[in-house]
């Protein structure tokens, strides 16, 4: 009886809601996922950032994502938003470059934001940020809390951004232990959970006691909480898989950014730019420092803030290579933004060889 | 805990799900019946295991749910195959479609949640011992679960009367249908063991092997199960033997990688499947016919009266 | 109490065209159900999934433009399934294709290179496809190992091939390091204006037509249908299975390349890792929605295409989750199955057992 009673009800609203309801006066922004926005990861992050611009100018704005949504059938989905009245677009993943491109040229009214590519357009603004910074700091903690000297370090793909964040994180070792080892595995995905455990596994089993990761689910960190070791976290604060051992982790925050750039649609001033931003835009925070001694976690905050205030860069010259040659030193004291958006070597003290 | 032993117990978790659920699939295409949708009921095992297991706070109880709704959803799959004989293959697809959706839906509520993961069991003393005994007397229930289930099904295949009467419906429906065997109803049956092995196998992932949800977590292990069977010619200790080998060469190249060999880490990513193509192969060199499946595999049964 | 399945015997071909409509107003009803106990409108998802998509000219190009694939590879396959054998490594054939068939747009981008390019790229995809698809077939033919584990594990290997290549040989020298081969310039043209409709959308129907003569027509065709119903007939009638086995899986894995070249030269536009959706696998899906019939699969394909689309609409307009329109197309697909037998049989409840 209860059913059909609701059932009654559905039809009702029906009745009167033949047509969606039309909210032409606000602003439509949609936002296009990789993942799932379940991965609590990447893509999660992205939809936290959806969630906190619909609580700050949810009078003005409508939010839509979608999820999941393969790359090489990304164009139609894109389109799909432009076409139904959206007018600000976050394309959220590099494999969404071209398709975004594309579908810019046909509609020169909508605006379009492509994170972690490197073309634009009149209407195609690009963002992305500086995750290596944290991956520096977690360098640091990594370097003072390790026994072994040897850290597992499970990466995705090598990207240029993981392959950066690699270098950071030695970099940062470096500078607090001249003796650290890197392992790394390559998993070849961004997320299968069994995979990543046994990547994290046969990391430990090989002397490393602290584990980082470059891809996006909880269970590397899990394992290492099951041995009683230490590890980092990626993308979101992970500290509820891992309470006893987690260290920090990496979170990508992309709120401020969101609001800002629907902010500039609305009062008529936006326009293509390229945005990298680190721990001085708010765009990578760094959770709370855990399980830690006071000294460590105290060098830890250092280094954060002196990133962030400008005085330390990850990649300050010199920066030596696998060879032990210099890394030609083409910014201002430190790697240029396109040495590092474009990393593909590895620098000193990292026994591993990256596909040429 | 030597390097040895520690390599070998993470070969025995990833072999785990994969030998649950190839081992209820096994039965099911003994039966004559072939269901392609592993993948989805094993989804919806792990979201339903985990949920289950987090309301009540039990994992008992996120067990049995995950069995529960294995079962459940492969007997839509029944309905769909033997009550209205549709394609098989078909149908076992747009299940494990249907499976992945459902299995999001129902854990939705758990993004960003773990817990602990279900503890090995521990026997005092011989848990203990040297080189052995935590591969040997300290695994997870599960593993203990799946062996028996290997040879229970062994038993029940080759000895038992019923193993017999499931073998003749698979094997050629028609003249097990003359003999006045219950075509229909063994098939229902099997079809249900297998996705409650789907559904279990589910639960080993959500909560032993990474204890929290998340979207696609199955990440084709369903697949890997249905090439097993075939990979095992429908022999439960082969299927067995598939699965470890599986599980340990897809170990043994991340401990390649982890020592820096050297190798581009795609080599490396596709050796367990090369490893398993060229153990078929030498498998088969002994022998001068190939491995025959069940007669009747994956043809649709309506008794003409 | 059981379900009991009694033969229609003749079944007017009218019956045959409604079964697929009931069907989905089967599934209407079912996901209208879910969607109003959601509090949301049905008739307005109804009016998002189904209606807008197939009366605006836009929709009707984005669903012939993702059928193209499915229906491409489902008519290869549909010679290996009406010969029982299975290849389900559609989707390792369809890369390899694309990648075989990328070489040549690959090394002539940016130079005068003409329009030669593209129908030598596609004769390429397909050998590419051909070749990969023979591992499995000589396999099988030579050892006797089973076509379903060899052609499922290729997959994953032609997957990571395609990845090694793009991130290491292929990948553009300007590319920041990502993993991406140049733009082409050796792309297939669009056929109408506003839309995404390219030439290749022509190679399906073309196709699925060449299916039709040849299994309805010719003694090859008759060869793959007694293969399949009746093998030792087949053998006493001097067809060899060993031949079989080559001759389908021939043509699935040249369709599948096909396919994966089309896609790339007429969508994408370059080769990257994941240039495929899973298509070799929905092919297979498509294939049996269509009973491996030509027509019918061309209904599959775009059966599926629209609960894609769909589904992007109704996420977008009515905020419903991917999920749910996930769980959607399967509920669809199984009543589009159930509808097609229940053209075949009547089907009787039997409350007592027959004694």
């Amino acid at each position: 009886m209860k059913t059909v009673l609701k059932i009654a009800g559905a039809l009702a609203i029906v009745a009167g809601l033949a047509a969606p309801a039309a909210a032409a006066d606000k602003l439509k922004v949609g936002f296009v996922y990789v993942g799932p926005i379940g991965d609590f990861g990447y893509s999660y992050q992205h939809n936290q950032g959806r969630l906190a611009l619909e609580k700050a100018l949810g009078e003005k704005v409508e939010t839509t994502y979608l999820e999941n949504v393969p790359e090489a059938d990304s164009e139609r989905a894109i389109e799909q938003l432009a076409r139904t009245g959206h007018k600000l677009i976050f394309t959220t993943s590099f494999g969404f470059m071209e398709p975004t491109l594309k579908v810019a040229k046909k509609y020169p009214n909508v605006f379009f934001e492509h994170a972690t590519g490197y073309k634009r357009d009149k209407n195609v603004a690009t963002y992305s940020a500086k995750f290596h910074e944290g991956r520096y700091v977690q360098g640091v903690i990594a370097g003072k809390m390790t026994k072994s000297n040897v850290i597992g370090y499970v990466a995705s793909f090598p990207i240029p951004e993981v392959v950066s964040g690699i270098n950071s994180f030695m970099l940062g070792a470096q500078s607090v232990n001249p003796n650290i080892k890197v392992k790394i595995v390559w998993a070849n995905t961004w997320f299968d959970p069994g995979k990543e455990a046994d990547a994290a596994k046969a990391l430990l089993d090989q002397g490393a006691d602290i584990i980082t990761q470059h891809t996006d689910s909880p269970a590397p960190l899990q394992q290492a909480e099951a041995r009683g070791k230490l590890a980092f976290g990626q993308a979101s604060d992970m500290i509820r898989f891992a309470p006893k051992s987690i260290l920090t982790s990496i979170v990508d925050h992309w709120d401020d950014y969101y609001i800002a750039r629907t902010k500039l649609v609305l009062d008529g001033k936006w326009k293509s730019e390229d945005t990298w931003g680190g721990f001085a835009a708010n765009m990578v925070n760094m959770a709370p420092f855990t399980n830690m001694p006071d000294d460590v976690k105290k060098m830890a905050e250092d280094t954060e803030q002196a990133i962030k205030s400008g005085k330390l860069n990850p990649f300050k010259c010199p920066v030596y290579d696998q060879e032990g040659k210099e890394v030609p030193c083409k910014g201002n004291g430190a790697l240029s933004d396109e040495q590092v958006l474009g990393m593909n070597f590895y620098v000193k003290g990292i026994d591993d060889k990256l596909p040429k | 805990m030597d390097i040895w032993q520690a390599v070998l117990i993470t070969v025995v978790t990833a072999a785990t799900p994969l030998l649950i659920a190839a081992l209820g699939e096994l039965v099911v295409e003994r039966a004559g019946v072939l269901n392609l949708g592993l993948e989805g009921m094993m989804a919806v095992g792990a979201s339903c295991g985990f949920a289950a297991a987090t309301l009540s706070g039990s994992s008992l109880v996120g067990v049995l749910a995950a069995i529960a709704a294995g079962a459940a959803l492969s007997a839509l799959f029944a309905l769909l195959v033997l009550g209205l004989a549709t394609n098989q293959v078909a149908s076992g697809l747009a299940l494990t479609i249907m499976g992945l959706g459902l299995s999001g839906l129902i854990g939705a509520g758990f993004v960003g949640s773990g817990r602990e993961a279900i503890p090995p069991i521990r026997i005092p003393g011989l848990s203990d011992l040297p080189a052995v005994g935590r591969l040997v007397f300290g695994e997870d229930p599960f593993v203990y679960l799946s062996l028996a289930l290997a040879g229970g099904i062994l038993w029940f295949l080759s000895r038992s009367r019923a193993g017999l009467t499931l073998r003749s419906v698979g094997e050629n429906h028609t003249s097990a249908h003359a003999l006045g065997l219950p075509v229909i109803q063994v098939r229902l049956l099997a079809i249900l063991f297998g996705g409650a092995c789907a559904g279990l196998a589910g639960a080993y992932l959500s909560l032993v092997y990474t204890p929290f949800w998340s979207p696609g977590m199955t990440a084709g292990r369903g697949w890997i199960a249905l090439a097993l069977v075939v990979f095992a010619s429908w022999k439960p200790l082969r299927v067995l033997f598939g699965a470890y080998l599986f599980g340990g060469a897809t170990v043994l190249q991340l401990h390649a990688q982890a020592a820096s060999l050297g190798f581009p880490s795609q080599v490396m990513s596709a050796f367990p499947y090369v490893a398993t193509i060229v153990a078929l192969v030498l498998m088969s060199l002994g022998r001068r016919k190939a491995a025959i499946a069940p007669g009747s595999l994956g043809t649709s049964f309506v008794p003409d009266r | 109490m059981r379900l009991e399945l009694v033969p229609r015997g003749d079944v007017s071909p009218w019956a045959r065209a409604l079964a697929p409509v009931a069907a989905v107003v089967a599934a209407i009803l079912i996901g209208g159900l879910v969607v109003a106990l959601m509090g949301r409108s049905p008739l307005a998802a109804f009016q998002v999934y189904f209606v807008d998509t197939l009366s605006e000219d836009w929709g009707l190009q984005e669903m012939a433009v993702k059928a193209t694939p499915l229906l491409i590879i489902a008519v290869g396959l549909s010679f290996c399934f009406r010969a029982s054998l299975w290849n389900i490594g559609a989707e390792g054939q369809f890369i390899i294709g694309a990648l075989v068939g990328g070489i040549l747009p690959l090394y002539t981008a940016g130079t005068e290179a003409g329009a030669w390019v593209i129908p030598a790229a596609m004769v390429l995809g397909a050998l590419g496809g051909l070749a990969y698809a023979m591992i499995p077939a000589l396999l099988r033919v030579a050892f006797g190992v089973s076509e379903i584990l060899t052609s499922l594990m290729l997959v994953y290997v032609a997957d990571l091939t395609l990845d090694y290549l793009v991130r290491g040989p292929w990948k553009d020298p300007k590319g920041f390091n990502f993993p991406q081969t140049v733009n082409f310039d050796a792309t297939l043209p669009y056929l109408a204006e506003g839309g995404r409709l390219h030439a290749g959308v022509l190679v399906g129907p073309a196709l699925a037509l060449l299916a039709w003569f040849v299994i309805s027509r010719t003694l090859f065709g008759f060869g793959v249908r007694v293969a399949g119903e009746a093998p030792k007939a087949a053998r006493f009638a001097g067809f060899s299975a060993n031949r079989m086995v080559i001759a389908a899986f021939a043509i699935s894995g040249a369709a599948a390349g096909l396919a994966g070249i089309v896609e790339v030269l007429g969508q994408i536009g370059q080769l990257k890792p994941g240039i495929s959706s899973g298509y070799g696998f929905t092919a297979i899906t498509v294939a049996f929605l269509g009973r491996l019939h030509p027509l019918g699969m061309i209904f599959g394909a775009l059966v599926v295409a629209l609960t894609v689309i769909g589904g992007e609409s109704a996420q977008i307009a009515l905020k419903l989750p991917l999920d749910l329109t996930r769980a959607f197309q399967g509920v669809l697909l199984m009543c589009v199955l159930a509808a097609d037998a229940l053209v075949s049989y009547r089907v009787r409840l039997v409350t007592v057992a027959r004694a």
